[in-house]
């Protein structure tokens, strides 16, 4: 099909200007260095406050890193020609999966202070946490637990040094091995998300459990990363490095998946929260009621309205998802809902003070932070910003919307 | 794209349609039933067809530079970037579909409410009679109901839909335009139309077969 709209056959910047790269990698590695030192002072202040703030920090970056890794894996699966330039991108963010692996340490060595319920001495005289013994016990945790960080940074790292070792050789036969194995892929990666999302979020509250769980975090992990794919493609835009690449039909679409996935939050959280409300059973109330009462119900309602109503009138339009400006203010916020939404699913632990926000959470939030900042820099200070010999990377650079 | 409407220029001379194989008297007794009509055909469009999208698409952006505005194209397949080339203004139909799906909001809103509020209270394990939390599936659904009768109405009326027959069927090589021709239609009632001078352009970017369609 001929539409003399792109033409793909000019010279483009493949690459990040070296200097602003060093720059880049220099400025993430300060933070880093910045942030351990206040975890550390955080962690002696107030060790337990410190604990939950890393979690909720940690799983928010982690997420982010799922959510790409998904969208990878189903652009092979769907052979999509579209987003051969942003998958890019998210090949960059599912590099906070390896970093994960090394993040989880600190979540590791708090794991008592976390899950002290199931783990500490008073599950001995739960009947409850007894009769779920067989699986919720420190052993079996931390063996899951570097099972699922296994497969996570295994099937990241396969995947982008697959795609970066095509940038190089240009090999159709790598698309096809990708495209083959994403199918098994997503169904581990669907997998592990659901049980680190029971073992590290939900067996905060051992008593309590639903089965919708895994995909409420999912919905969070997609609709956030979703979110970062945006921020970077519109810095990179800003910047003018990936002009005449990514086009305003690469931002539509980008835009749509992000609407699409902002309502798939919603409805997943509201089908939850359905069936919960209509049963009345008191050991399940207790979830919505610890989140209703008191502080808690502000935090409710600003993730009601900050993750859903607002991003979703301000992304309905076709003129909002192709604006720079809303697509990007709707990405931010969303970002930040994603915190307030892990922090609405760990904070509570710790009661009605959990609701308050405190300097401790902030020192949770930048060690992980400035590590996935770090990753995604030498990600992209590292090699081409778009799949440069992709079989289908004409379609992509000619991609428009109907 | 630009819906059909009656010509209310002066009508055009008939003309005899150039290769047409469809005689037009036999066309317009099938519009006006069994009786033979007596109105005079009317030109409707001068039509051609290209090999390629390419071509099509440079055709369209000609007509578009020179101020053509009511013109059509048809593709077997489509064609991507074509309502630029064609210089379409965006579609009205996603207020259409907005205006849908508040209607289905506001009224599934105010059916919970007064049947279950206000017509017929009941208690139900105890909840409040009009509990939203239950009804927020039926807002849901009735919205994405309503939305999507906007849009499947609003197409079909907007593209003045269903219609049996359509002026530009009766080119003798329209049926390809489903298989493997690009066709374009001027409408003689563009104020920018002129017989000799839009074949003119046309042919000289290419066009086949190009003819005066009528009814």
């Amino acid at each position: 099909m001929s539409t003399p709209i792109n033409d793909a056959s000019k010279a483009r910047i493949t690459s990040l200007d070296p200097a602003r790269a060093k720059k880049l990698v220099g400025a993430a590695t300060a933070l880093l260095v910045a942030s351990v030192a206040l975890s550390i002072v955080a962690a002696l202040v107030d060790r337990q406050r410190f604990a939950f703030s890393y979690l909720t920090g940690f799983v928010w970056l982690a997420t982010i890193g799922l959510g790409a890794l998904f969208f990878v894996l189903i652009q092979h699966l769907t052979r999509a020609g579209w987003s051969v330039i942003p998958r890019r991108q998210l090949e960059w963010l599912t590099g906070l999966l390896p970093a994960s692996a090394a993040l989880f340490l600190p979540v590791a060595f708090f794991a008592h202070d976390l899950y002290h319920h199931w783990m500490g001495p008073e599950a001995h005289g739960d009947p409850l946490i007894q009769k779920k013994a067989a699986y919720l016990n420190p052993t079996f945790f931390f063996v899951r637990a570097a099972v699922f960080l296994a497969v996570w940074s295994g099937l990241s790292l396969w995947f982008w040094r697959t795609s970066r070792k095509q940038d190089e050789s240009g090999d159709k036969e790598l698309t096809l091995r990708m495209a083959a194995r994403s199918a098994p892929a997503i169904i581990l990666l669907g997998l592990t998300l659901t049980f680190a999302a029971f073992d590290w979020l939900m067996s905060l509250d051992p008593h309590w459990y639903s089965t919708i769980y895994g995909v409420q975090v999912f919905s969070g992990s997609a609709v956030s990363s979703l979110a970062a794919l945006a921020l970077l493609t519109l810095a990179l835009e800003r910047k003018g490095i990936l002009e005449g690449i990514t086009t305003v039909e690469h931002r539509h679409d980008i835009g749509k998946l992000l609407f699409g996935f902002t309502v798939f939050w919603a409805y997943i959280g509201f089908s939850q929260y359905l069936i919960i409300w209509y049963g009345n059973i008191p050991e399940e109330t207790v979830y919505f009621r610890e989140r209703w009462e008191g502080p808690w119900k502000v935090v409710s309602l600003v993730l009601v309205f900050g993750h859903f109503v607002v991003p979703f009138i301000a992304l309905i339009s076709r003129t909002a998802k192709r604006s720079r400006f809303v697509l990007g203010a709707a990405a931010a916020l969303i970002l930040a809902m994603h915190y307030v939404d892990i922090y609405w699913l760990v904070m509570p632990t710790l009661g009605e003070r959990g609701a308050v926000p405190s300097w401790v959470d902030v020192c949770g939030l930048i060690g992980p932070l400035s590590a996935g900042l770090l990753v995604i820099a030498r990600r992209a200070a590292g090699g081409p910003l778009y799949p440069v010999r992709d079989p289908r990377l004409a379609e992509s650079l000619q991609f428009q919307n109907t | 794209m630009n819906p059909e409407t009656q010509s209310r220029e002066p009508r055009r001379a008939k003309k005899p349609l150039n290769g047409n194989h469809v005689p037009s008297e036999v066309i317009d007794s099938a519009r006006s039933g069994a009786s033979p009509s007596v109105a005079p055909a009317s030109v409707h469009a001068l039509m051609g067809w290209y090999e390629t999208p390419g071509e099509l698409y440079k055709a369209c952006e000609a007509l578009r530079d020179a101020g053509y505005q009511r013109f059509d194209a048809h593709t077997p397949f489509a064609v991507h970037g074509l309502e630029h080339a064609m210089g379409l203004r965006p579609s009205r139909l996603p207020w259409i579909v907005l205006g849908g799906g508040l209607f289905g909001l506001v009224g599934s809103v105010l059916l919970a409410w007064y049947t279950q509020g206000v017509d017929y209270p009941q208690n139900i394990s105890g909840k409040e009679a009009f509990s939203y939390q239950a009804f927020i599936p039926v807002f849901f659904e009735l919205t994405v109901l309503c939305a999507a009768f906007a849009t499947f109405f609003g197409m079909w009326s907007m593209n003045k839909l269903p219609r049996f027959f359509h002026p530009v069927q009766t080119h003798p090589s329209f049926e390809r335009a489903t298989d493997d021709l690009f066709f374009i239609s001027v409408e003689a009632a563009d104020p920018k139309y002129d017989r000799v001078a839009t074949k003119r352009l046309l042919a000289s970017l290419g066009a086949h077969e190009l003819c005066e369609v009528g009814s």
